[in-house]
């Protein structure tokens, strides 16, 4: 109850200061909205709004499962196998040198404009967080335990899928968090690089047209989504650690 | 469960060669509580470990095994001073870990046998972070028990518990695990004198046997003969180096 009322209270600071921000710099409307305006366009293009956060959001959504998922077999394979370690590991350090946002215009060029390429671009943004921080985690292993399974004459596999993987639970945790707020950057770069739907799409659209408060509206929709999806995330994984 | 071997263990410990302990000579006899006391960095636990088949770090230059010449691999069960218990599972789940990690059926009778024994029944379901202290060391040993092996090691498992919870465990363990061959590393002359058939003295200078008194074990912590036997083994750790 406390965490709403403080949340609600940063929030109407926020929207206090930014209507002072406009009034007092004079700003023109094309420049800076204020929130009164913003809220506004919101509400008088909800369906259009609505229309093209339906379309982010399942780009988000299907990028941060598929990624997620690729990420948890990709820590596994990594842990579990010392000679996978040695081969795959460099690539993937490697392939960190490249900004995924370079591979943007190629992902369009081969998965074309729909869906595809910003499913795409989300699961790339995401992989490398997701399987890292759980292959770390699958990597650190309290020794008592290992040692224990040990003279309980465990083989490798079941100590893997019995002790390192649940104990390793929360690095995974904390990698899909990370995911939660690298997804939607993903899907917004690759419908900036070439799209006809989604927010990312209708800001470039508002601002090509000088429709700023539009552009804020999408912005804001997007990070309230983003926001959700986080705290949802942040629920999912509370509650799965506890039962 | 098998009939218990004898444990010896000779020579001397290195890790990346720097001396660890040794030369030692170290015997377990068959079916009895050996303690091994000294002071902590001795070695003590590097003795322990080398039986239980773990330490790969340490050299040993020398033999370590069971008196009847089989390997010891699935003849040992571990208790360390962390109940190294499973935050997921349950009390029933962490055990039967044993029989989960070999891929067997988990045998749910014995295992509520045993954690009544251990005084835990009304428990099983509960996560090992609602239990007490002295409640998880009584989960770790159920699990001990679960694993029904012929030789024991126990690594200071009662050290980090209240006095009184100390002494219950004590006597828990020495009843339940009486019959077999038992090495139980602690730092504490009092845990010794109760509870060792036989206490081996581990200091620097190497090992010798300080014969306890006779009669049973748990032996009685304020009787007269343990406090004076608990004096010795402390006047002895106190002029060792
Ligand atoms: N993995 C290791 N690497 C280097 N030194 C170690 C390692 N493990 C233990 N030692 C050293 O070996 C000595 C004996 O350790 P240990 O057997 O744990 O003693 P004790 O159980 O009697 O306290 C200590 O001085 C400790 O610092
Ligand atoms: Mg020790």
């Amino acid at each position: 109850m406390m965490a709403v009322v403080r949340i609600a209270g940063v929030t109407l600071l926020a929207l206090l200061g930014w209507q002072a921000v406009v009034t007092l710099a004079e700003l023109p409307r094309f420049i800076l909205p204020g929130p009164g305006l913003v809220f506004t366009t919101l509400w008088t293009s909800r369906a259009l709004i609505t229309e093209h956060a339906l379309v982010t959001a399942t780009e988000v959504l299907l990028g941060l499962g598929l990624g997620a998922a690729l990420g948890f077999a990709s820590a596994i394979l990594l842990a579990a196998s010392p000679a996978a370690r040695s081969l795959l590991r460099p690539i993937l350090v490697f392939s960190q040198a490249v900004p995924v946002f370079a591979l943007a215009p190629i992902l369009t060029l081969w998965l074309g404009y729909g869906l595809l390429s910003k499913v795409a671009m989300a699961l790339l943004i995401i992989y490398f967080p997701v399987t890292s921080s759980f292959f770390d985690a699958l990597m650190r292993t309290p020794p008592g335990w290992l040692e224990l399974a040990r003279v309980m004459n465990a083989t490798p596999a079941r100590i893997l899928w019995r002790i390192r993987v649940p104990a390793a639970m929360p690095g995974f945790a904390s990698g899909l968090r990370l995911a939660a707020v690298y997804a939607p950057i993903g899907a917004i770069i690759g419908e900036w690089v070439g799209a006809s739907r989604g927010l990312g799409y209708l800001m470039l659209l508002a601002n090509g047209r000088a429709k700023i408060d539009l552009m804020f509206a999408a912005l804001l929709v997007l990070a309230v989504l983003t926001l959700l999806l986080h705290a949802s995330i942040d629920a999912a994984c509370r509650r799965l650690w506890k039962s | 469960m098998t009939a218990a071997p004898a444990l010896h263990l000779s020579g001397c410990a290195t890790i990346d060669g720097a001396p660890i302990f040794g030369p030692v000579s170290v015997e377990v006899p068959r079916g009895r509580w050996t303690c091994l006391l000294g002071p902590s960095g001795v070695g003590k636990s590097t003795v322990l470990r080398l039986m239980a088949g773990l330490g790969d770090e340490v050299t040993l230059e020398g033999t370590v095994g069971a008196g009847d010449g089989a390997p010891l691999g699935a003849r040992v069960a571990l208790m360390a001073q962390s109940d190294l218990l499973l935050p997921w599972l349950d009390v029933t789940g962490n055990v039967t870990l044993g029989a989960r990690l070999r891929g067997q059926p988990p045998q749910l009778d014995r295992a509520r046998a045993v954690i009544e024994q251990v005084g835990l029944t009304g428990h099983a379901a509960k996560r090992p972070d609602a239990l007490s202290g002295g409640q998880r060391q009584r989960v770790a040993l159920a699990r001990t028990l679960m694993e029904d092996r012929p030789v024991v090691l126990l690594d200071e498992p009662f050290s980090a518990l209240d006095a009184r919870s100390r002494a219950l465990m004590q006597d828990l363990a020495a009843t339940l695990l009486a019959g077999r061959t038992v090495l139980h590393v602690t730092h504490d002359a009092a845990e010794a004198a109760r509870l060792g058939h036989n206490v081996l003295l581990m200091t620097q200078g190497g090992i010798t046997s300080v014969p306890p008194p006779d009669g049973p074990t748990p032996r009685q912590f304020d009787a007269p003969e343990t406090l004076e036997y608990q004096g010795r083994l402390m006047r002895l750790l106190m002029v060792a180096q």
